[in-house]
């Protein structure tokens, strides 16, 4: 990592650079995978939007040191926000609401129109967006509050009852309003479409978009609208850590009492960082729902919660580079070796003895748990101490404090 | 009026489990103040350990009683759950005694996925929920307007046996009154040439033992297991010992108990209570509420908190 | 202006069986070096943390500056200017000297998550502004060198300094030090008193609890003694060493 430095407060020339080299390979990348087919772009795809979860959750986790294994649950919210108001199933909502009170129903079409009856409401992705990032923050800020006077474990714990109880709610909140369609989900869930052009190619082009007269794979358009949303994320939560409240953040995590002394309303600037990181996985959650098309409860288990948990942990907690690393590494990496080992495995033993979701699995608790026995800080911790949240066992830190 | 005293029977049966994984949860945080997440699944473990037993009975000696094949199964899985939970300990939390809370939380987060993901991968386990044999007659028994089967029964009696067995452990042996010292004071303890090594690697082959019987007892109760069993249950059961108060096994009795009681009848009634609009599969959710009822408005639990001080 | 910045009186603390506090009351002059001693257990500490508001009181009445505040929170008794360090010292270990400085002037600025992203013209300002006065506060107590050093890795006494820096920082009107020699020697301690005088002679009033009774005969304009939980003496620090009930509560009745 010595030749990579994003550290443009201390080396500035150096870390442009290394930003501009990302940038260019990033911009690169999909029209050379595209040679070898669809799924290297998809499986990078996917990896953004874990990147953009993972940033999200270094909010919460990294610079505050809140430990929340309910992360899911903002990402749930957007996903399923976005199912529900640009695909059909207003209507099915509709449906269960006139079955249930005919006013309620009539006062429905009135208000969003006749149309809604048949196809339910398609909302655009300029007004979802924004609306995914809010709710979600609004669920930040109420699934936060209860926790605020918990210490770590607890809280930990907490979080993950209340993401729980969110997958619950949307595997159940189909009756006796059809809110969330059940364990069978929402499907048909617009893709997005910018300025016209629709990210899923229009029917008949075999998934491809056409700008101008320039044609590419949808899954490469979807990949320059997550790279771009992934370097926005980056952008405001680099800005967001050297802040005042970014201070404010550390300064919580490091000692909650002395920041009280100094005139920090701890509450306030807790419920800041969840609804914060909250807002960002709203974000994530509506982009995946217009890119797979269906959001199901299965997609927002405490698995994942976990898994964007383990990116932050392997990565580098509290230091971005090293989160998108993470990232990279646990959304990439199984999704590669699914695509490598699985037939080696049924070329070398005529099946497959581990599967690929095991693998996974394995990576992540490997990662768990290598990481915090070994060097806890992450592979790519911040070279600036301040921003090492659980730095206090890492070996290199006992070096050097021999050495000073 | 019948159906009440089925939930409350239901609730009893389902609060012994909890109440046998709490005391795990309860224990290792009285004296290491640290919640051991994987502790599910260790649960998990002697069910799975606990069905493979059964498997081999069955191929090897076919005809067996079923309460012999049961017993069997319950005593060759506590010996695999506490190596598992040992080696757990000496793995994975030894080393960060001293570090941030945070670090063995997340650590045990890890282990608790890759014990999951070990048994994923044994071909004789597997992903796939696994149909654990029906050993007791499934006659129903009748009690007051409710039924039990004979598989709750045994469960009722192996749990208050168990609980019987460690009070005993803990207020009359010289084992447990060293582990009564260092859930208090571990740095006295020591002092006083108490081994807290030896009482902590007791105190987590203690509540693996427990762990496992309520395992083996779960596969037989609703007859099918599966790798992921033991992370709701689990986390249900660190929700009870937290209601009953954390470190104190008598609050991890109770605790379980009374959440499992809370659940059943929640469950039963919730749609009477909502107007139809939350049903039982909200079930899952009453030990979560409680638990952030409890830390917020009582965070000492119903018998008060026992942890160490560890100043 | 009112002569009088701190009046409080009438603080009662109980903790389950022990009465940790009875009846206490402290008046402190603006301008003042007010320093609290008592034996160890009479409660120095446990009065402390109730005017900052880390504890709540059972009874008492609360005036800073002629205006009552209500010590409910710690960042609102920060916001109303009085500012602390700890007995056994709280820094942000990770954070550098610099920073844990501008931790301390939050309570005075106001830029937000907004500002944080946009960095607009009056962000940067405030920002710069956070820096510069980090910085000023850092040399004046001395240990400007060190703005870059991770705090953690400060000696002791760069350490006590530093949280007080901090403290300063929050531009309080009364600054509330928690035995800030604790653990020092002699050539320290006599650093120390440099500072404190030098603070008290920037206009802010100094509340200070410590042991080191000769350091404090010296230094403070007026002193209030404490045993268990009760005020015993108050005077001019002669007063105070020639008091027969403070004598027997350091040195044992009968002598």
């Amino acid at each position: 990592m010595a030749l990579l430095t994003f550290d443009t407060a201390h080396k500035p020339r150096q870390s442009y650079a290394s930003m501009a080299i990302l940038l260019a390979v990033m911009l690169v990348f999909p029209f050379v995978a595209s040679q070898f087919g669809n799924s290297w772009v998809r499986i990078i795809d996917m990896a953004l939007l874990y990147i953009m979860l993972a940033l999200g959750l270094n909010i919460v986790v990294g610079f505050a040191g809140l430990l929340d294994l309910g992360y899911i649950a903002f990402f749930a919210v957007g996903a399923y926000l976005t199912g529900l108001l640009a695909s059909p199933q207003f209507a099915a909502l509709l449906e269960s609401v006139v079955n249930y009170s005919p006013a309620m129903g009539d006062a429905l079409v009135a208000l969003f129109g006749e149309s809604i009856r048949t196809e339910g409401i398609h909302l655009s992705v300029w007004f979802i967006v924004p609306l995914a990032g809010l709710v979600a923050a609004l669920f930040g800020a109420l699934l936060g509050a209860p926790t605020l006077k918990l210490r770590g474990d607890y809280l930990a714990i907490v979080t993950l009852g209340f993401g729980e109880i969110i997958r619950i709610f949307m595997n159940n909140l189909n009756d006796p309003i059809n809110f969330t369609n059940g364990p069978q989900g929402i499907n048909l869930i617009d893709p997005i479409r910018i300025f016209g052009v629709s990210l899923a190619g229009e029917a008949g082009s075999k998934a491809t978009v056409f700008i101008g007269g320039f044609g590419m794979p949808s899954v490469n358009a979807y990949y320059f609208l997550f790279l771009l949303l992934c370097i926005v994320t980056i952008f405001m939560t680099s800005r967001l850590q050297h802040s005042r409240l970014g201070r404010a953040w550390v300064a919580i995590r490091e000692d909650e009492i002395a920041a009280k002394a100094m005139g920090i309303n701890t509450r306030n600037v807790k419920l800041l960082a969840f609804s914060m990181g909250a807002s960002f996985g709203g974000v994530a959650g509506a982009m995946f729902a217009a890119f797979q098309g269906f959001v199901s409860p299965e997609s927002f288990s405490l698995t994942e919660s976990i898994a964007v948990l383990a990116m932050v942990v392997l990565g580098g907690i509290g230091h971005i580079p090293g989160v998108v690393m993470g990232g990279v590494l646990l959304a990439a990496l199984p999704e590669v070796l699914r695509h490598v080992v699985e037939p080696v495995q049924q070329s070398l033993f005529g099946k497959v003895l581990i599967e690929a979701e095991v693998l996974r699995q394995l990576l992540y608790g490997l990662a768990m748990v290598l990481i915090m026995l070994n060097r806890p800080a992450g592979l790519w911790p911040s070279p600036i101490k301040e921003d090492r949240p659980v730095a206090a066992t890492d070996k290199e830190e006992k070096e050097e404090s021999a050495v000073v | 009026m019948d159906t009440f005293i089925q939930q409350i029977l239901n609730g009893l049966v389902l609060g012994s489990m909890y109440a046998l994984v709490a005391l795990g949860y309860t224990m290792v945080y009285g004296v290491l103040n640290l919640i051991n997440f994987a502790h599910g699944d260790v649960l998990m473990i002697g069910a799975m350990v606990g069905l493979s037993i059964l498997r081999m009975l069955d191929s090897t000696f076919p005809g067996l009683p079923g309460g012999v094949q049961l017993a069997i199964a319950i005593l060759g899985a506590i010996p695999v759950a506490m190596l598992v939970n040992i080696l757990i300990e000496r793995v994975a939390y030894r080393r960060l005694r001293n570090a941030p809370r945070l670090a063995p939380l997340i650590t045990a987060i890890g282990v608790s996925i890759l014990l999951q993901t070990f048994v994923m991968a044994m071909p004789f386990w597997g992903r796939s929920p696994l149909p654990f044999p029906q050993l007791l007659s499934s006659d129903p028994i009748m009690v007051g307007g409710a039924v039990i089967s004979q598989t709750q029964v045994l469960l009722l009696v192996l749990a208050a046996l168990a609980m019987l067995l460690l009070v005993f452990l803990v207020e009359k042996t010289k084992m447990g009154r060293a582990m009564r010292a260092v859930a208090e004071n571990p740095r006295v303890a020591g002092l006083m040439g108490v081994d807290s090594n030896r009482v902590i690697v007791s105190t987590f082959a203690i509540g693996a033992a427990l762990a496992a019987v309520a395992g083996v007892m779960w596969g037989a109760n609703y007859a099918s297991i599966q790798f992921a069993m033991g992370t709701l249950p689990g986390m249900k059961a660190f929700s009870a010992a937290v209601l009953g108060g954390i470190g104190n096994i008598y609050g991890a009795m109770i605790g379980g108990i009374v959440l499992g009681i809370i659940e059943s009848l929640g469950a039963g009634y919730i749609g009477d209570l909502t107007g139809g609009f939350l049903g039982s599969h909200y079930q899952d959710i009453f030990a979560f509420v409680v638990l952030i009822l409890v830390l917020t408005v009582r965070p000492s639990g119903i018998m008060g908190e026992r942890v160490a001080d560890r100043a | 202006m009112n002569d009088l910045l701190l009046n409080i009186s009438s603080v009662n603390k109980r903790f389950g069986g022990l009465q940790a506090l009875t009846d206490v009351r402290i008046q402190i002059a603006r301008g003042q070096i007010y320093g609290l001693i008592g034996p160890n257990g009479a409660g120095k500490t446990t009065f402390f943390n109730v005017i900052t508001g880390l504890y709540q009181p059972d009874t008492g009445t609360f005036e800073l500056d002629g205006k009552p505040y209500s010590p409910s929170a710690p960042h609102a008794v920060a916001k109303a200017g009085i500012a602390r360090t700890f007995q056994n010292i709280r820094l942000f270990g990770e954070m550098r000297a610099l920073e844990n400085v501008m931790v301390g002037r939050h309570v005075r600025t106001r830029q937000g998550v907004f500002g944080a992203i946009v960095r607009h013209r009056a962000a940067r300002a405030e920002e710069a502004a956070i820096r510069a006065r980090a910085q000023e506060l850092l040399d004046f107590v001395g240990i400007g060198q060190f703005a870059q050093r991770t705090a953690r890795y400060l000696s002791y006494g760069d350490q006590r300094r530093l949280e007080i820096a901090r403290a300063l920082a929050t531009e309080p009107k009364l600054l509330a030090l928690d035995e800030p020699a604790a653990g020092m020697n002699a050539t320290e301690k006599l650093a120390l008193r440099e500072l404190l005088v030098k603070i008290q002679k920037a206009g802010i009033t100094i509340l200070l609890i410590e042991h080191d009774v000769k350091l404090m005969m010296g230094l403070c304009d007026r002193i209030s003694v404490l045993e268990y939980g009760k005020l015993i003496a108050e005077g001019l620090p002669a007063e105070i060493q020639k008091n027969q009930a403070v004598i027997e509560a350091y040195l044992g009745g009968a002598h």
